[in-house]
């Protein structure tokens, strides 16, 4: 009964999106020709919070059902199992393709409520013709789940047991990182609808930037997150010892989140300035477009991955469908329109608009260079090679682009608007490249560490300073929140790359194969192996090894696991942690070498957690400019109705 | 035209459209393939599949006879369904060398009791080193070494009946 319910709610959110498109077509039509606004446009917003409340109905109950492991929906038996831990069996709703795109839409439906509901700020045919490309991606994402994957989908008879969840994503880590993501590629969703209606209007100043701005940043915030939470679950899970691989499915992450980022920065020109019109709107439909192919390329299972948990061809060609409407038809809306938009503000090469769009190519550079290395294996196999790309390109490639922007933003926040002089900044610039030189110095002296990693330390360390400059000769109290919000993410980056430094640069690894009582030594401890034991948990069982760490104010044991999962079989290397204020050590217990002797692979990466805490950081400063942008606008607004007022009074008397 | 290069992204975006949808209708090859095909056989010494039995080298490969090496295990269960045609093989003459990987003597004598003793040498390779030398990603997979220890020939999978013709011409034509 509940599974029908759900479908049900599901059908009948499709009719209401279906509904809000027409009334949002109607609505730009009749009032762009006679100022008369057509009956049914009306109907757009309630549509749009009504389908938010179904979809999040259909979403309840799939959880639901998950709660109580109904086996007779085919869904859950294929992807839980009576056994499986409570949280898990909630998390196996969204660990599969049906019940993520389900999560997918629900969120989507749930934001065009928010902006029906919420966004005042614009005119109404601008909002219809937003609400309209809304409820436009919407249908495309319900047909989908309606036709090629419903989650409802009944079995006859019943399963007795359920297959059970994929055991690597039996994990907490699991149960945030794609719904983080998707937070992500729908706000990129609802941004990308602004700017339809910006090109449909004919609106690309700096109000669209405005009201863009809030969706951007939290798409960006959640994008931080779910990537950084992705990036330490595979690090803990996979039991590679690595925090990014490259791989096909994180750069399908990676990529929204660095056009996000352009786009962060080109939508506060647009918005401070009325600058860069034309390549805000690129970068709007860019950004979604990436997230498109992100989920293209994690759901058609084209790219071979390590990822590749839920891959259906069928489905893939029905996403490149969907794919070719949206993206196409935003890239040919911009080739229609975006040449009759008026040119923006004209500003000197030294200014804070230069220093930006110096960040904004950078950052493009990089996500050329991501998408490249990705799509590259796709189109050679079209040529009939196989190759694989991987760290030796990336790395080296990516950093023509990160170095230079790094090395700009220790001075772009401190210049001013429009047109400014290197030599008002002559102090700090002074100071900031002081400690870049005398860190560079150290480092070169002191450590071994490669090109990079010096680089990327010296880096950190001169804009773990630089990023705070813009308080000086402000007063504190008066520093905008929105401005603590910048600072405190670039800040953050500062923190993540000296982790990212620090990791590469100084990990010890150890590869071994010991007896019971035999130690070895990995960077400042000593490992001793005590004994490996059988183990046993809910749905899996294990071996076990107890290892003794000692040594570096520390003596404490770690149980690193090798877990043999039943249902579905499949076995796994559990890490075992020990995380101290300076680093992280890092084991895994590999296969029985013969005569005793237990493969055990060690490391000791200092300051790796940076890279997380970092990553924590941005997101912080995401969000505290998100408040601090929405009190300004919702402030001026007030002051405005307030002046309004006292005009209206005034012309009364 | 002056704003030739908004439709840019476009273009990029109908070449990505036409390689992803060539690339969705063309049929999966999921088989990792051996680079090895054609180059000698890498060097190994492993021990035999007991402590006291013979070693076996690559060297004994390259004296003027073809034969087959069939990298298998015991707690590989297709490397059971194999069994039979591994025993047909032998019987047509094709000498067979086996590699046992991560495995036991004991377990090894109880499936050449229960499921017959096909090889004519068996080596044991308790790190897969030497199966990983020679490009296999997996059990059993077979190949066709000439009699001048080139690698001629790789068979992914299980052997199956069908397949008993085509591997032993591939023999034949390795002399």
């Amino acid at each position: 009964m509940i599974a029908e319910i759900g479908l049900a709610a599901l059908w009948l959110a499709a009719g209401l999106c279906a509904l809000q498109f027409i009334a949002g077509v109607l609505g730009v039509r009749e009032a762009g020709a006679d100022g008369a606004v057509h009956p049914v446009s009306a109907l757009a917003r309630p549509a749009a919070v009504v389908q938010g409340l179904l979809l999040l109905v259909a979403f309840a109950c799939l959880l639901r059902v998950f709660a109580v492991t109904d086996l007779s929906v085919a869904l859950v038996a294929d992807n839980s199992h009576v056994d499986k831990p409570f949280i898990y069996r909630l998390s196996a709703a969204w660990g599969n393709h049906e019940g993520s795109m389900l999560l997918w839409v629900t969120i989507l439906g749930l934001s065009g409520g928010l902006v029906a509901l919420f966004e005042r700020r614009m005119d109404d045919r601008f909002m219809k013709a937003v609400l309209a490309a809304q409820a436009f991606i919407a249908l495309g994402f319900l047909a989908f789940l309606l036709f090629s994957s419903n989650p409802f989908a009944r079995l006859n008879p019943p399963a007795d047991f359920g297959a059970g969840l994929n055991p690597l994503l039996q994990d907490i880590g699991l149960a945030f990182h794609p719904p983080t993501l998707y937070l992500g590629y729908v706000g990129l969703s609802v941004a990308f609808s602004f700017v339809v209606a910006g090109l449909v209007t004919r609106q690309a100043g700096p109000e669209l930037a405005r009201v863009m701005r809030p969706w951007v940043l939290a798409a960006w915030v959640a994008l931080t997150l779910g990537i950084a939470a992705g990036s330490y679950w595979a690090y803990y899970e996979l039991g590679w010892g690595g925090w990014w691989f490259w791989d096909p499915v994180e750069n399908a992450s990676l990529m929204p989140w660095l056009a996000a980022t352009a786009l962060l920065h080109s939508v506060s020109v647009l918005a401070a300035r009325d600058a860069l019109r034309t390549w805000t709107i690129m970068l709007g439909v860019v950004a979604f477009s990436m997230s498109m192919v992100g989920t293209f390329l994690v759901r058609s299972g084209i790219l071979t991955s390590v990822h590749a948990f839920a891959v259906d061809p069928e489905r893939g060609a029905f996403i490149l469908g969907l794919l070719a409407i949206y993206v196409g038809g935003g890239f040919g809306l911009f080739a229609l329109r975006a040449g009759a938009l008026a040119e923006g503000k004209r500003f000197a090469l030294v200014s804070r608009e230069g220093a930006l769009v110096f960040n904004n190519v950078m950052l493009s550079g990089i996500l050329a260079v991501v998408l490249l290395g990705t799509l590259y294996p796709l189109a050679a196999e079209a040529l009939g090679t196989r190759v694989s790309i991987g760290p030796p390109y990336y790395n080296p490639v990516s950093a023509i682009f990160a170095v230079p922007m790094l090395l700009v933003l220790l001075v772009g926040p401190l210049l001013r608007w429009k047109r400014d002089s290197l030599s008002r900044i002559a102090v700090p610039l002074a100071i900031v490249g002081a400690l870049l030189a005398a860190s560079v110095t150290v480092l070169v002296l002191f450590t071994d560490a490669g090109v990079l990693p010096v680089l990327g330390l010296a880096i950190a360390v001169a804009l773990a300073l630089a990023s705070w400059l813009p308080l000086r000769g402000r007063k504190l109290k008066r520093v905008p929140l929105a401005l603590w919000g910048s600072m405190l993410a670039h800040f953050g980056v500062a923190v993540s790359l000296a982790g990212m430094a620090s990791e590469t640069a100084f990990s010890i690894e150890r590869l071994v194969a010991v007896e019971a009582g035999e130690s070895v030594a990995v960077g400042p401890y000593q490992v001793t192996l005590q004994e490996v034991d059988p183990v046993a948990g809910p749905n899996w069982t294990a071996l076990e090894g107890r290892l003794a760490i000692t040594g570096g104010g520390v003596d404490t044991v770690l149980r690193p696991q090798a877990r043999y999962f039943t249902d579905p079989p499949q076995s796994t290397s559990e890490s075992a942690l020990l995380t101290r204020w300076d680093g992280q050590f890092y084991a895994i217990l590999g296969d029985a070498a013969g005569e005793g002797r237990w493969q055990l692979r060690l490391w000791w990466k200092p300051f790796v957690t940076l890279i997380w805490y970092g990553a924590l950081l941005i997101a912080l400063g995401g969000l505290l400019s998100i408040f601090g942008h929405l009190r300004a606008s919702a402030r001026s607004r007030r002051i405005r109705e307030e002046v309004a007022r006292r005009r209206a009074e005034k012309a009364l008397l | 035209m002056k704003k030739l290069w908004l439709i840019i992204p476009l273009m990029l975006f109908a070449l990505f459209l036409g390689v992803a949808a060539y690339q969705l209708t063309q049929p999966r090859d999921t088989l990792v393939r051996s680079t090895m095909i054609g180059k000698p056989l890498p060097a190994f010494d492993l021990p035999g599949a007991t402590d006291d039995a013979p070693r076996v080298a690559s060297g004994m490969f390259a004296d003027g006879q073809p034969r087959l090496l069939n990298v298998w295990a015991t707690w590989c269960v297709p490397c059971i369904a194999e069994a039979p045609q591994l025993e047909e093989l032998a019987k047509r003459g094709v000498p067979i060398v086996g590699i046992a990987i991560r495995d036991e003597p004991e377990a090894i004598a109880q499936f050449l009791e229960q499921y017959g003793d096909p090889y004519a040498a068996i080596a044991r390779d308790d790190i897969a080193e030497v199966q990983l030398a020679l490009g296999s990603s997996g059990v059993p997979e077979t190949f066709v070494i000439d009699g001048k220890g080139i690698i001629r020939h790789q068979h992914i999978g299980d052997i199956r009946e069908s397949d008993v013709d085509e591997i032993y011409a591939k023999w034949e034509a390795a002399k």
